[in-house]
This record gives structure tokens, C-alpha cells and sequence, in this order.
């Protein structure tokens, strides 16, 4: 509700507002409930906080810088600053996030590490802490994504993991998390699963949110020195799962001055069918274990979702997310395939800075929303565009985006 | 009495629950198959509704609902299909599905509608009991349909107690942590399908999950009430024309006796 006092913390129970909860088989009672009521105590034990910021500082490569993006801020008549995930070790946010569950695995005893991924990115970071550890590493990957994300699976390959196609359904992000889920079920004893953004059953969004928030954490003092001011006017970041919008929104939460901006991926088109616009196509439900907004049909069959980006191609968001658009405390838009492209390519030239294909679609927002002069305004850039470079290359010889 | 309940005041031993897709291999397969497995012999149907993201199924009865749903297979249909099918079956059916389907259809709704087309009873492995008790059971209950939860062998003692409690009709027995269609080692579960018996439970106790074949359906049957096909019932069903349908299903519930 948005007289509530706080949007940061879900209920006991993994609720935010009328979203969350744990919907989950029986089959996986043991495991969540492991983590439900063990997962707070251990994530702020002095001695995890201690190596989870070392690790953070040391080997991700935290913090990330806040730079200020004058030839853009010049292009758009306002003052933008740009959260460099892009630059953590891997290549983008998700690896805050497989940092703080890997010590979590760990910590809980297990051996064995799952993990979906959509563009690879979130794969890459578990796989990379899993080589770290020493653990075993499986990692979900619809077919579809294996042959866009080529470069990610050879990285996941070379750090050891096993790479497991989901080839069901749309085959894409929707369809690994299904499996992991599934492998999970059939290993419930030695197996964590490091889920990579804010969705799954409870404790899951707000562990996860937990982990990025680090994004957040770091704006309040960088903004501060270079502003004068912790809070910026509006805080921008696109959301497939959403788990960068949840670490750069989370101290803001209950800031309710400052404004949450998130960016969903219009694909083709909000109204082609061939979109991954949560909250302009879904409506109430549940998927991989809470509720939250769905893209279903009217029967309640979750719909195939189309993004350029993988990371973004999912059918859902987050019950944070679900909670903040429906009282209203963020404001959702959507970029389509071409206005993250062309949103990419005006990065690169103007700043030299090639984003991932994602965080483009917070970047083309700034087509659509005019700020003040004044404005400090801080877009999270989730991660680089390396893994991107062939969609990119296409687009630069006119070839139409296709996913 | 619910039918559940007679069934198993009638046979206390070697009940035969057995599992198919609604809508599956063919739309409106759903009666017939419904009666073939009355005329062989089964004492139970569960009959699942479709999803696209089944977590808790293994890969043969997903692409078994993907069929159904390419066939056009919804809830609204298959209500539409079991209007007057009490005329004809009198086995307890229940139907197994996932929450949001069910959720689209309104939950109220659809223990209405089930009720009034003489379904007995619910199996939804994605509606945990804090969620049931908190908001469903009183719909369920008003509807008079029994609501059956699982246990696994990972469940602890005092959960198993409490889901008994919840459960009317019977409880399902896991035979392992595992998704449907994987191949059980009824023999290394001992100790947890003992341990279920010597709780001395409300309710009888099905074992699901793993159960193909003669062998495995009378291991199962030696520690519970009695156990459930899946899987290895769609398999003989795949590509069966209406013809074949009595047939096929007549051969696979002998082979089981």
C-alpha cells in the first residue's frame, strides 16, 4: 500500500503489498524454508559482511564509478550521471548478487550451484564465483539464448560450469528458470540456487534486492560528493526480472522524493505481439512461485515474451516491482527494439561507452522524458555491450533487429 | 461421504489412481479415456489441466500438456466436456493443475464450477498450505471438494502432521524428491514410506511419482493404500486414436494386476 511505511522490506511471509509470497511444490519446501528463516541471520553476520565486502571491493572491482555524461547531459539539456555497473568484474550488476550467494551456499553447506540465465550475464557471474569457490556449477540456458549469447556460453564453458540447454517452450529465460526449478526439485539436499534477479518464491526478492542493493548504497555518497545532495531527482533503470532497478531504486524506496523510473522492453511493440512489457500487457498472477503482474493469456497460460534483449525476454517482473507500479511509488515505461538500439549507438559515440543491449533500453527513456535543467538524474548501466556486438554489427550493416 | 472417502472405506489395498492430461493426445479425448480407465478397472482418476510452465512434471507429461494446449485444451472447456460426465463415471476424479491458471479463472469460480460438474477433489503442488489455510481452504470447503497435499521424504515429521490434518480424501506419498516421470527406487525409501505408516495418519496415503509398471505399482502398494500412475500412462497413450483408446488403456491396467 502506498501509505505503508516502508517499500524496502516484504512481509514475514515475502509480501510487498498483494505481491510475493512462496508458491511453491512441496518438493522444494525444505530448500526454501532453509533459506527463509536462516538467510537474514547469516547475510548480517559481522564475519559475512566482512568477506562479502571484500570480495565486493577486491575482485568485482567495487564501487563502481558514478560518472557524470556531460556530451550526453548537453544532447538532453540535463544533468545525467551513470552508475558503472558495465565495469564490475563479469561485465555487469549480476555478479553482486552471485557474490553475496555463493558465501550464502556456502555458509548453508552446499556443494552444488544451479543457476538460470537469460543473456548469459547472470550465468557468467555464477559460474565465475563458482570457479572461485570451487564449487560445481550447473547453468539453464533457453536454445534460443545459447545461439544469441554465443560469447557467454564459451565464458561459462572456460570457468568450468556445465552449460544445460532449456528447450522447452519459447526457449528462452522464461523456459531456464523452469528447469532450474526442475533440477532443483530432483537435487534437495546438497543444491543451491542462485536465482539472478529479484523474482522466485520468498526469501528469494528480497535476498536478492539485498545483494544489489550495494548499487543504491553507493549513489547516496557519490551523489553526495558530487552534488552536494544524496538523493538525485530521478533514478532511471530498465527491468526484465529487475534486479539492477531493485539495487538502484533500494534506498530510495522511501525516499519518496526522488523519482523511480523503470524501463521495460517494448520489443517489437507494445501492441505487435512480440513484446516483454510486463506492465502494459500483464495482469495479475503467479510465476515461478510469487505473485506478482504476468504476461498470460485469458485462460492463465503464460505468454511467450520477445525482446533484442535477452536479459529482458522475460514474461514477468518482480513483486517489488508489481508492488511499486501499482501504488504508483515508480513510474514504468517501455523502449522498443530500435530505440535501444539507437539508444546504444548514441552512447557509444557521444561517451564512448558501448552499453548492453538492457541497460540501452533505460538509456532510450531519455527520448521520451524531459527533465529539468537542474535535474540530476542517474541511470543505472547495468552492464556492457560486449556480449551484444553481434546484434550490433547487424544493425550497423541495416540489418533489421531480430532477436 | 465424498467418493474419495467410500473409495477407500470400500479398498483399504491396492487402489489404482491413475494420471492423464485433459485434452490429451486429442481435444476431446477426455471422456472416453475417463471411460476406458473406468471399464478397465482403475478406482481414481486425476485429471490434469494443462499449464504451460508445469514445475513440478518431468518432460513427458509437460509436452503432454503442450499438446493439450495446442489442441485448445482451457478450463472453460474441459468444464464444458465434464458437464454430464457423473451419467456415466462414477470413479472419484480429481483434478491436479497449477494456481495461476485457476487464479485467472477465479478461484471461487472454479470450485463452483468443479463441484457442480462432480469432481471430487484438488491437487495443486504449487498452493503451499500457509497460502491454503491463509486464503483457499474456506472456498474449497464450501464447495465440498477434498484438497490433497504432498509429502516428500524431505518432509519433517510434524509438517507431515500438519498436512495430514489439512488433507482430506488422502495424502500423496512423493516416492522421491523428484519431479514426475523419474524412475523411483521404492527400495530406498523404506524407512520414509514406514515411518508414514506408523504415524498412524488420518488419512490413507497414496504413493505417486516413479510408479510405471507391475512391479513398482505393487512395491508401492505393499507400504500404502494404494499408488499413482502417471507417466508411464501418457506415454501409452501417445498417438492413440479414439479407436485404440479402450484397448491400449485395457492391456496397460491388466499388466498392472
Amino acid at each position: 500500500m502506498a501509505g505503508s511505511k516502508t517499500f524496502q522490506k516484504p512481509s514475514e511471509k515475502g509480501y510487498y503489498g498483494e505481491f510475493g509470497g512462496a508458491f511453491i511444490p512441496e518438493m522444494l519446501f525444505s530448500n526454501v524454508e532453509q533459506l527463509r528463516t536462516r538467510y537474514l541471520e547469516i547475510i548480517t553476520e559481522p564475519e559475512f559482511l566482512k568477506e562479502f565486502d571484500l570480495l565486493l571491493k577486491d575482485y568485482a572491482g567495487r564501487p563502481t564509478p558514478l560518472y557524470f555524461a556531460s556530451r550526453l547531459s548537453d544532447k538532453y539539456g540535463t544533468r545525467i550521471f551513470l552508475k558503472r555497473e558495465d565495469l564490475c568484474h563479469t561485465g555487469a550488476h549480476k555478479i553482486n548478487n552471485t557474490i553475496g550467494q555463493i558465501l550464502l551456499a556456502q555458509k548453508l553447506g552446499k556443494k552444488r550451484i544451479i543457476a538460470e540465465t537469460g543473456a548469459g550475464q547472470h550465468g557468467v557471474a555464477t559460474a565465475t564465483v563458482c570457479a572461485l569457490k570451487g564449487l560445481e556449477c550447473i547453468v539453464y540456458m533457453g536454445e534460443k539464448d545459447i545461439q544469441r549469447q554465443a560469447p557467454n556460453v564459451a565464458r561459462m564453458k572456460m570457468l568450468g560450469a556445465t552449460v544445460i540447454p532449456a528447450t522447452s517452450g519459447s526457449k528462452t529465460l522464461k523456459d531456464a528458470t523452469n528447469e532450474a526449478i526442475r533440477d532443483w526439485i530432483n537435487h534437495p539436499i546438497d543444491t543451491h540456487y542462485i536465482i539472478g534477479s529479484v523474482v522466485g518464491p520468498h526469501p528469494y526478492p528480497d535476498m536478492v534486492a539485498r545483494f544489489q542493493s550495494i548499487i543504491s548504497a553507493e549513489l547516496k555518497w557519490q551523489l553526495k560528493e558530487k552534488t552536494g545532495n544524496n538523493n538525485p531527482n530521478a533514478v532511471i533503470a530498465c527491468v526484465g526480472g529487475g534486479s539492477n532497478a531493485a539495487g538502484s531504486f533500494y534506498h530510495f524506496l522511501d525516499e519518496l522524493q526522488v523519482q523511480l523510473i523503470a524501463v521495460e522492453a517494448a520489443g517489437e511493440g507494445i501492441e505487435s505481439g512480440k513484446s516483454a512489457a510486463t506492465t502494459s500487457l500483464g495482469t495479475k498472477g503467479i510465476l515461478h512461485g510469487s505473485r506478482s503482474l504476468v504476461m498470460q493469456t485469458n485462460d492463465g497460460q503464460v505468454v511467450e515474451p520477445h525482446s533484442i534483449s535477452a536479459g529482458l525476454d522475460y514474461p514477468g517482473i518482480g513483486p517489488l516491482h508489481a508492488h511499486l507500479f501499482v501504488t504508483g511509488r515508480a513510474s514504468f515505461y517501455s523502449a522498443t527494439d530500435t530505440e535501444a538500439l539507437n539508444a546504444a549507438f548514441l552512447l557509444a559515440k557521444r561517451e564512448g561507452i558501448i552499453p548492453a543491449l538492457e541497460s540501452a533500453h533505460a538509456l532510450a527513456i531519455l527520448e521520451k522524458i524531459k527533465f529539468a535543467k537542474d535535474d540530476n538524474v542517474v541511470i543505472c548501466l547495468s552492464g556492457r555491450g560486449d556480449k551484444d556486438l553481434e546484434t550490433y554489427m547487424k544493425a550497423m550493416e541495416g540489418v533489421k533487429p531480430n532477436a | 461421504m465424498s467418493r474419495i472417502k467410500e473409495l477407500f472405506v470400500k479398498k483399504k489395498q491396492n487402489v489404482l489412481n491413475v494420471y492423464f492430461t485433459a485434452g490429451y493426445p486429442a481435444l476431446n479425448d477426455t471422456l472416453p479415456i475417463l471411460k476406458a480407465l473406468q471399464d478397465a478397472g482403475a478406482d481414481m482418476v486425476e485429471l490434469g489441466m494443462p499449464y504451460s510452465d508445469p514445475l513440478a512434471d518431468g518432460p513427458v507429461i509437460q509436452s503432454s500438456s503442450a499438446r493439450a494446449l495446442a489442441n485448445g485444451m482451457t478450463i472453460l472447456k474441459l468444464f464444458d466436456q465434464l458437464k454430464n460426465f457423473r451419467k456415466e463415471i462414477h470413479l472419484p476424479v480429481l483434478l491436479m493443475g497449477y494456481m495461476n491458471p485457476i487464479l485467472q479463472y477465479g478461484f471461487e469460480n472454479f470450485c463452483r464450477d468443479a463441484s457442480e460438474a462432480g469432481i471430487d477433489g484438488l491437487i495443486l503442488p504449487d498452493l503451499p498450505v500457509y497460502e491454503f489455510e491463509n486464503e483457499f481452504a474456506k472456498l474449497i470447503r464450501k464447495y465440498n471438494l477434498d484438497f490433497i497435499f504432498l509429502v516428500t521424504p524431505e518432509t519433517e515429521e510434524m509438517r507431515i502432521r500438519k498436512l495430514d490434518e489439512q488433507s482430506s480424501g488422502f495424502l500423496y506419498a512423493v516416492s522421491s524428491s523428484s519431479t514426475t516421470g523419474k524412475n523411483a527406487t521404492l527400495n530406498q525409501q523404506e524407512n520414509y514410506f514406514n515411518k508414514l505408516r506408523s504415524m498412524e495418519l488420518k488419512n490413507p496415503v497414496m504413493i505417486g511419482f516413479g510408479i510405471k509398471d507391475k512391479s513398482s505399482f505393487s512395491k508401492a502398494c505393499s507400504f500404502a493404500n494404494g499408488a499413482i500412475i502417471g507417466t508411464a500412462f501418457i506415454n501409452i497413450l501417445e498417438n492413440a486414436s479414439l479407436k485404440e483408446i479402450p484397448v491400449r488403456i485395457r492391456d496397460f491396467i491388466n499388466c498392472l494386476k
